[in-house]
């Protein structure tokens, strides 16, 4: 049976509830409304309105005090509605949740977890169509989850609110209507979130990507496959710490490397992965790693300025054959 | 809901004598301070209190031990009342590893998780959503407990502290907010930074009850954060606390003290805590000289042994670096439930 | 101050091209270091010094054509300092030229690109992926010598890999018009030396049908312990034979120079290896006699593989002192080979296949393995007497093998 990455996310979230106590859930709009992005629908009744809690406009106030309800023992799940308002809760992640353990010598833990939507591609212009991941990527103390398939959405929240440490989740908007059948119960709840995943093996170049960008990168091996051209997938998954086992993996089989990224290439999370690569597999690499990442300018609303301005399939195809010289 | 009786430990809690003995630990560890930070000791930021004890004593002595307590970067007071021993603050000023931070913080992020001391924030504003939700989890698990939440008149500024006293006052969480007016936030008067400087009327706006008190007056400070701190306890919901004070130091050690005028330090100096409480004790009848000196003595000796402390005590190693980066779970994190 | 010279790297050599240098002034050099790879028309050479020094001056520009014995560059000995630069004039080159008899001056100065050292523009560094230059190494490939076939002609792993399995392409230049020239090149180079060994070299031919039965059999034996990619071939089997036998035979081993016979004391087989493009080497394989059969089929192996890849060193390139050809593979019965000058002899293995042999003790007809060995001497130096004496001797050691 097929399962949208929505009702995947949703079913987690009713899990971890019902699982335990100290779990809750807050954010603008999660409990009447549903979700902005419906993920919560329902569970307000479920639940009640102390343990689906919705709250003022006030990103910094109620994730800061989310990172006090954490350190008061309590597992809270803070969905900021877009990464875009996630700017104005940046003080409290990064220099309450993500500094306090190391700062505090240790003695402060802050378990807890923060799930927002990313990314553009739904003509929401520039306010509304940020992949800032990497901002939070780049800070020690956090971990950042970006759950690209229905198997992760459905198994990465148990082992994010396991974690003695804050956890940044990045919802794709463009995946919540992803449908895909789930896997056996044994292999989502073994979810791993530390460790990167190989989406298609290939021998000719690797593309790595992540969350909005699998899909994009999956059809590029397809149309590639269709033109003899064999590349592998590498799905991050997690974006801090990085699994470079996995990706140093992948470039020591294929040689060639295609970073596809949504953030712009400027200081990206592309940047870093090319950085490490060239650190850790310059001798195995068989051209200049190349990266597709958004053009730099802020998203423009018209549909087709938007696509102009995201990573494309073509352009994945087209880097590879470049690369290939083909 | 539990409810906890106020300290046994504790037995003095309010009584004249510990009030002063406390107010003469702060200054004379602070003075300590200001000396080894000339002499190249203590490094960093460091931002004395030293004019304001009162605050800190009296509303320190007015908690209960299981209450919780969010503090400023001004907070080594706070701190050596909330039970963390000169000791571990002495150390932690050196970055020495049995500072009470391991080091890690300095002046500015004394934390003492084991009595419900949660630092030591530096950013201004930031510790609000903390106590929040410190509140919150309080609120959410039955517990009686307050969540003292102190900040300086700067903060006021901040969206922080629209956002926390909103949230606070709309889920009925139990914070005591302890807004420390000094005057000044750095350089900037609050007549210079706020269009309303009644600060009591910005917790009216949201709908939360507020006190005043003269900050330079432990006793003051002691009844009025008593009665605050037990309205919260009881009515489970926050208020607000506003205590008149005034710094008598600079900023920090590097501020050279532009933006006002001697005299008005010098006045204010006439109002000092310490020298006005013992004063009126003696009045009183409730102290001698000799007690004073034995007390005043009492606290060097602390601040003297303090210091022997953190001389002797080892650095942290640096194979320890990435060290509490992450909690010790995170070390595996396949199939986890 | 001492010169570095262009060297003789084979007979047939005339003149070289230099293609790239391995060093730049100042670099300390010790004896046995390759300094340069010279293009010989055959293949790329990888071209070693014989004394220690530091370079101070280089005098050729990669990509100049330059007759053997012109000097390259000059180095510094040991403990000298340099001396005042002066410039540098032709002279140094027409002073190697004058030691050679051809070519023409005239073509040589037109060839010869002598500059001062300080005018060198310094040679591109080749574009080459990462791992095709960490492969190349590992192959003992010369990198400068491929052809790329990435983006700009960069040289890609696949091309470096390719290039040990299709070589004469990738040793030539990228464009297929280059190629074809470099292949009427060797084509020459091969005429001028197998013409002059025609002309001047007074050929006997020999023959000799050699069972195989038990060197078939002890080496089935040896391999049966060994993984496939260490097993060892009848070809150095035979090699070996050769090689062990010629050592009671130094009428066959060593070099005509001068109107007069100069025998060698060591054992240096030049290995025929075509190429898959067109042409033929024959670099050498050192001390034959003396090595163990698996070093001696690795070292084997090794040479067939960097002479396609078109890196050997010089001396594999000049000193062979007897040619060894077998071509059964290609499924001749015999060869009739025509001698490699200044060497004096060559042996030829055709293939080795079921025949009917009289058993000599029984007198029974028996089908069993054998091959066709034949000797190509020079009759200046040795009679046919000799000669059947050594394929006597080459036939009884292959009935001993396990005396190797």
């Amino acid at each position: 049976m097929k399962v949208s990455y929505r009702e995947a996310l949703r079913e987690a979230l009713r899990e971890a509830l019902a699982q335990d106590p100290r779990v809750f859930l807050m954010g603008e709009d999660v409990g009447r409304y549903g979700g902005t992005y419906a993920v919560s629908k329902g569970l307000l009744d479920e639940f009640g309105p102390d343990r689906i809690r919705d709250t003022p406009l006030s990103e910094l106030g109620f994730v800061g005090a989310g990172v006090g309800a954490a350190l008061g023992g309590m597992r809270p799940i803070v969905e900021v509605m877009t990464i875009n308002f996630s700017l104005l809760a940046l003080d409290q992640i990064v220099n309450s949740a993500a500094l306090l353990r190391h700062m505090s010598g240790g003695q402060c833990a802050v378990p807890l977890v923060i799930r927002m939507v990313t990314g553009a591609g739904r003509q929401l212009a520039a306010q509304h169509s940020h992949s800032l991941e990497n901002w939070y990527a780049h800070i020690p103390g956090i971990r950042v989850l970006a759950p690209a398939t229905v198997a992760d959405a459905r198994g990465m929240l148990a082992p994010a609110l396991a974690d003695p440490d804050p956890v940044i989740i990045f919802e794709h908007a463009q995946l919540y209507n992803l449908e895909d059948a789930l896997p056996v119960e044994r292999v989502w709840r073994a979810c791993d979130i530390s460790r990167a995943a190989v989406r298609r093996t290939g021998t000719q170049a690797s593309l790595i990507t992540y969350g909005g960008c699998l899909p994009k990168a999956m059809q590029a091996a397809d149309e590639l496959a269709a033109t003899g051209i064999d590349v592998e997938v590498i799905d991050l998954r997690v974006l801090r710490p990085l699994d470079l086992d996995t990706i140093a993996a992948s470039v020591r089989r294929t040689h060639r490397v295609v970073v596809v990224d949504e953030g712009w290439k400027t200081g990206s999370l592309a940047g870093e992965i090319v950085a490490r690569i060239a650190e850790d597999c310059l001798y195995d690499l068989d051209a200049p790693p190349r990266r597709v990442c958004s053009a730099e300018v802020p998203i423009p609303y018209a549909r087709h300025m938007e696509a102009a301005a995201l990573p494309q399939v073509a352009q994945i195809v087209a880097a590879v054959k470049e690369m290939l010289n083909v | 809901m539990k409810k906890r009786q106020p300290t046994q430990s504790r037995p003095a809690a309010g009584e004249p004598q510990r009030l002063l003995a406390d107010m003469l630990r702060i200054r004379r560890m602070e003075e300590k301070c200001a000396e080894l930070y000339g002499a190249g000791k203590i490094r960093g930021f460091l931002h004395l209190y030293i004019g304001e004890e009162a605050c800190a004593t009296g509303a320190m002595h007015a908690l209960a031990e299981e209450d919780r307590v969010v503090a400023t970067y001004r907070e080594h007071g706070h701190a050596l009342l909330r039970g963390v021993p000169m000791d571990a603050i002495m150390a932690e000023m050196f970055g020495k590893a049995s500072g009470c931070s391991r080091g890690r913080g300095g002046s500015m992020h004394l934390f003492d998780v084991s009595r419900h001391f949660y630092g030591g924030n530096a950013i201004v504003g930031g510790g609000l959503p903390l106590a929040a939700g410190l509140a919150l989890a309080d609120k959410l698990q039955g517990e009686s407990r307050v969540t003292a939440c102190f900040f300086g008149e700067g903060a006021i500024a901040e969206g922080a502290f629209h956002e926390s006293m909103n949230l606070a006052a709309l889920w009925a969480l139990p914070v005591l907010f302890c807004c420390e007016n000094n005057l000044y936030a750095m350089g900037t008067a609050l007549s210079r930074s706020e269009s309303q400087t009644d600060l009591c009327a910005k917790a009216a706006s949201y709908n939360m009850d507020s006190f005043r008190a003269d900050g330079m007056d432990v006793r003051a400070v002691f009844e009025t954060v008593s009665r605050a701190a037990n309205q919260v306890r009881e009515s489970g919901r926050p208020a607000f606390v506003e205590l008149q004070t005034y710094r008598f130091r600079a900023h920090s050690m590097f501020d050279p003290e532009l933006y006002r005028d001697k005299a008005e330090v010098e006045q204010w100096k006439t109002r000092g805590p310490i020298h006005s409480f013992s004063a009126q004790l003696k009045a009183e009848g409730l102290l001698t000289e000799d007690v004073f000196l034995a007390l005043d003595a009492a606290a060097q000796v602390e601040v003297d042994a303090a210091v022997a402390f953190a001389e002797a005590a080892p650095w942290e190693p640096e194979a320890d670096l990435l060290k509490d980066v992450h909690g010790p779970a995170a070390v595996a994190h396949g199939g986890r439930r | 101050m001492f010169e570095f010279k262009l060297p003789s790297l084979g007979a047939d050599m005339d003149e070289g091209k230099l293609l790239e240098w391995h060093v730049k002034p100042g670099d300390k050099v010790k004896k046995g270091q390759v300094v340069a790879v010279v293009d010989t028309s055959k293949a790329a050479v990888d071209v070693e010094i014989w004394q220690d020094g530091t370079v101070f001056e280089l005098l050729v520009e990669p990509g100049t054509r330059l007759p053997v014995g012109s000097v390259m560059a000059t180095l510094l000995e040991d403990g000298e300092s340099a001396p005042a630069r002066k410039p540098v004039t032709l002279q140094g080159a027409r002073k190697g030229e004058a030691r050679r008899k051809a070519p023409p001056p005239e073509v040589a100065a037109e060839a010869v690109g002598v500059r001062q050292a300080a005018e060198l523009a310094p040679p591109g560094r080749p574009r080459v992926s990462p791992a095709a230059r960490k492969r190349a190494d590992e192959l003992g490939r010369d990198i400068a010598r491929i052809a790329g076939s990435g983006p700009g002609g960069v040289v890609t792993l696949a091309d470096v890999e390719r290039a040990v399995v299709v070589p004469t392409a990738a040793a030539a230049a990228a464009t297929p018009a280059a190629a074809a020239t470099r292949q009427a090149e060797m084509r020459r180079t091969i005429a001028a030396a197998m013409s002059r060994s025609k002309r001047e070299i007074p050929h006997y031919y020999l023959f000799e049908t050699i069972p195989l039965a038990r060197a078939s059999e002890w080496l089935a034996g040896v391999n049966a312990d060994r993984p496939i990619t260490e097993r060892i071939l009848m070809a150095a089997l035979l090699l070996k034979a050769v090689a062990i036998t010629l050592k009671g035979f130094p009428a066959l081993n060593g070099f005509y120079r001068n109107e007069r016979f100069e025998p060698a004391d060591a054992v240096h087989a030049g290995v025929a290896i075509s190429l898959r493009g067109g042409g033929l080497v024959a670099p050498a394989l050192h001390d034959v006699d003396s090595k163990t059969l698996p070093v001696l089929m690795h070292e084997l192996s090794d040479l067939v593989r960097r002479t396609r890849a078109g890196s050997l060193r010089s001396s594999e390139m000049s000193d062979p002192t007897i040619t060894v050809t077998n071509l059964g593979e290609q499924g001749v019965e015999a060869v009739m080979g025509v001698i490699y000058p200044p060497q004096v002899a060559l042996v030829g293995f055709g293939r080795v296949a079921s025949r009917p042999v009289v058993d000599e003790v029984s007198g029974e007809l028996r089908v069993l393995p054998a091959v066709t060995a034949s000797l190509a001497a020079d009759h200046r130096v040795s009679d046919g007497h000799r000669g059947a004496l050594f394929l006597g001797a080459l036939r009884e050691l292959l009935q001993h093998p396990e005396d190797f």
